[in-house]
């Protein structure tokens, strides 16, 4: 990670009333994967049509190594999309959508063919080239299109949810061969989705987006463990939002322990719990639902300030059952202390 | 009694109306533009090849000459208008496109002929135009502005645009525009992504318009008749006149078969560079 191949400084950008993004700052060092995390609606696509040049910022700098390429036409950016619909050429086959870019670079036959068989070897598609589009299922359609935009060397690859439109198998393979590329080619990489798991599997480092603002950016590891707001701690990591002492704590539900009766710390604890272990908490609340989901028995308990929370994991004792009242304890380095928003 | 019977019994109507309305004239017209023309009235029954050899004569070889040249130059302006006109058709908000639909198909109610005579009222020497315009003190003079070429030419154009526009709109209403954006991203400037994408996806929609602007820019005998004050002859006013003055019904028809000729081959060239079997839009 030497230095930063793109730098966005203070972007803002508006559609009619509605302020899409409000003042976006982001640097990304050479052969980063940086995943745009957050909600549809947020401004994660437009922040990289900004990047593309298809969209000019009202206000703000687009840096790529070193130079502003803020009013500069896409076409003079060394910057490509692999866009969510794939926007294939659908008059065109295999090979002359790939060999586009480098065709308008005025590259002999011989050089594109060339490429072309490279990048096709590269997303595993050879013996594709004179298929057309139509003939192509989801998943060599985006290997195409991810083909079609490595092909002219990008500084930087944007992918809008290019995984969107596949089925969970295919986007986990999927996920796993885009890694492998994006090291391979050493390209940097922008990459927007609104799923976390598939954030935290892929990225260098994730920007969570909301309301057209950076909330945090940071690792995958800084972002699950440390979520700076509620928010975030909601969305990635799937956290509970406790309010106690005045204070918001982020608890994640497998963290989360139910207690019949309140406790010292030194008391005698329910079989299943830890006994090295020390808790805090004790919120008073009831058992609202009880439900398996995905293997995992999850527990929805309504404290008495209106808040629910949500106790899952294995393990967590079955014989609650809703209308029951309980006590909500967890580890003291379980809950994170957060900015509410 | 199996469903094919049954089958067989909704059909029927179809081929019958086919038999009798398109088949039926059309074999009727090609027998007789073989056939002779008699002294005073109707045709006899003797085989020649005399109406098409006629055709050959330089008088009426200029006649189909000047049809082509006014069907290309009336495609090619329709064209020229009506491509960026359908194309930004295709760009506007849904309620301003409704709105534009309406102001094309309008003219539409008014019958053809009646349309025609109002272009005379505004266009003709001392008509509404020119006495504005002098009004103005823009000209002192009449323009002379009916009863040539141009005036042919612009009736043509105006009495077919909305099929250009019509047709070009509906291929480009298809279109995806984030294949422009792709194209602008792969290194494409404006014009580049224009006419390597929007043109060619657009296409069928062109080929199309020009084939509803050309053939019946052929044919079209009226605007001729009234705009050109009957100095411009085209084929569509010559198999009228030998058809009602002259009443040669066979060389009527043999010019008629050979203007079908014509037509038949650009649809065939349409099929060919489009690989389509249905025109875009309005066939």
């Amino acid at each position: 990670m030497s230095q930063d191949v793109l730098i966005l400084k203070g972007i803002e950008k508006s559609f009619g009333e509605t302020r899409v993004l409000q003042g976006i700052d982001l640097h990304i060092a050479q052969g980063e994967f940086l995943t745009l995390l957050g909600s549809s609606g947020c401004g994660k696509t437009t922040t990289i049509r900004i990047v593309a040049g298809l969209e000019t910022p009202d206000a703000g700098q687009v840096l790529l190594d070193g130079e502003d390429v803020t009013d500069k036409e896409p076409y003079q950016r060394n910057v490509n999309t692999v866009f969510q619909n794939y926007a294939l050429f659908p008059h065109m086959n295999v090979e002359e959508n790939i060999g586009y870019g480098l065709k308008l670079k005025k590259k002999s036959k011989q050089q594109i063919h060339e490429a072309v068989m490279e990048a096709l070897k590269l997303v595993q598609l050879e013996g594709y080239e004179k298929r057309m589009p139509s003939e192509l299922s989801g998943g060599q359609r985006q290997r195409v299109a991810i083909a079609r935009s490595i092909i002219n060397e990008p500084k930087v690859l944007l992918l809008d949810e290019p995984l969107g439109a596949l089925d969970l198998q295919l986007r986990r393979q999927m996920q796993l061969e885009l890694k492998r590329l994006q090291k391979k080619l050493g390209i940097t990489f922008i990459y927007i989705t609104h799923d976390q798991e598939e954030a935290l599997n892929m990225s260098d480092r994730i920007a969570v987006m909301k309301d057209g603002r950076f909330v945090q950016i940071g690792t995958a590891h800084e972002i699950y463990d440390h979520p700076r707001t509620a928010y975030v701690a909601r969305f990635v990591g799937n956290a509970n939002i406790i309010h106690v002492d005045g204070q918001t704590l982020a608890v994640r539900s497998e963290n989360i322990q139910l207690m019949s009766q309140k406790m010292d710390e030194m008391d005698r604890l329910p079989e299943n719990v830890d006994h090295q272990k020390s808790f805090v908490g004790g919120l008073p609340g009831m058992i609202k639902e009880k439900s398996f989901v995905g293997g995992m028995l999850r527990i929805v308990i309504a404290l008495e300030d209106g808040t629910e929370v949500i106790a899952s994991r294995h393990g967590i004792d079955a014989d609650w059952e809703p209308g029951q009242s309980c006590f909500v304890y967890w580890e003291p380095q379980a809950g994170v202390t957060v900015e509410e928003e | 009694m199996g469903r094919k019977s049954n089958n067989w019994l909704l059909i029927a109507p179809m081929y019958i109306f086919t038999l009798l309305f398109v088949a039926g004239p059309l074999i009727y017209m090609l027998v007789l533009s073989f056939l002779q023309k008699a002294d005073v009235w109707g045709v006899e029954f003797v085989f020649t090849l005399k109406n098409y050899l006629k055709i050959g004569k330089q008088v009426y070889l200029n006649t189909f000459w000047e049809s082509i040249k006014l069907a290309f130059a009336t495609t090619a302006l329709t064209l020229l208008i009506g491509y960026p006109f359908g194309y930004f058709m295709a760009k506007l908000p849904e309620k301003r496109k409704t709105l534009f639909m309406l102001l094309i198909v309008i003219p539409f109610w008014t019958n053809a002929l009646m349309r025609m005579y109002g272009w005379i009222i505004l266009f003709r020497s001392n008509g509404l135009i020119e006495q504005g315009l002098m009004a103005l003190g823009l000209i002192d003079d009449s323009l002379k502005m009916l009863y040539n070429y141009k005036a042919v030419l612009a009736g043509m154009v105006y009495a077919l645009l909305p099929f250009m526009i019509l047709s070009v709109y509906s291929s480009a209403e298809k279109m995806d525009w984030t294949l422009v954006e792709a194209a602008k991203d792969l290194g494409a400037k404006s014009w580049q992504a224009f006419v390597t994408i929007t043109l060619k996806l657009t296409l069928p929609g062109i080929l199309s318009g020009v084939i509803l602007v050309f053939i019946p820019s052929m044919g079209l005998f009226f605007i001729a008749d009234i705009l050109g004050g009957g100095k411009i002859m085209l084929v569509g006013n010559l198999i009228q006149n030998q058809l009602m003055s002259t009443r040669d019904w066979p060389f009527a028809a043999a010019l008629a078969v050979i203007l079908m000729l014509f037509t038949t081959l650009f649809i065939w060239g349409y099929k060919k560079i489009t690989h389509s079997d249905e025109l875009e839009g309005l066939l």
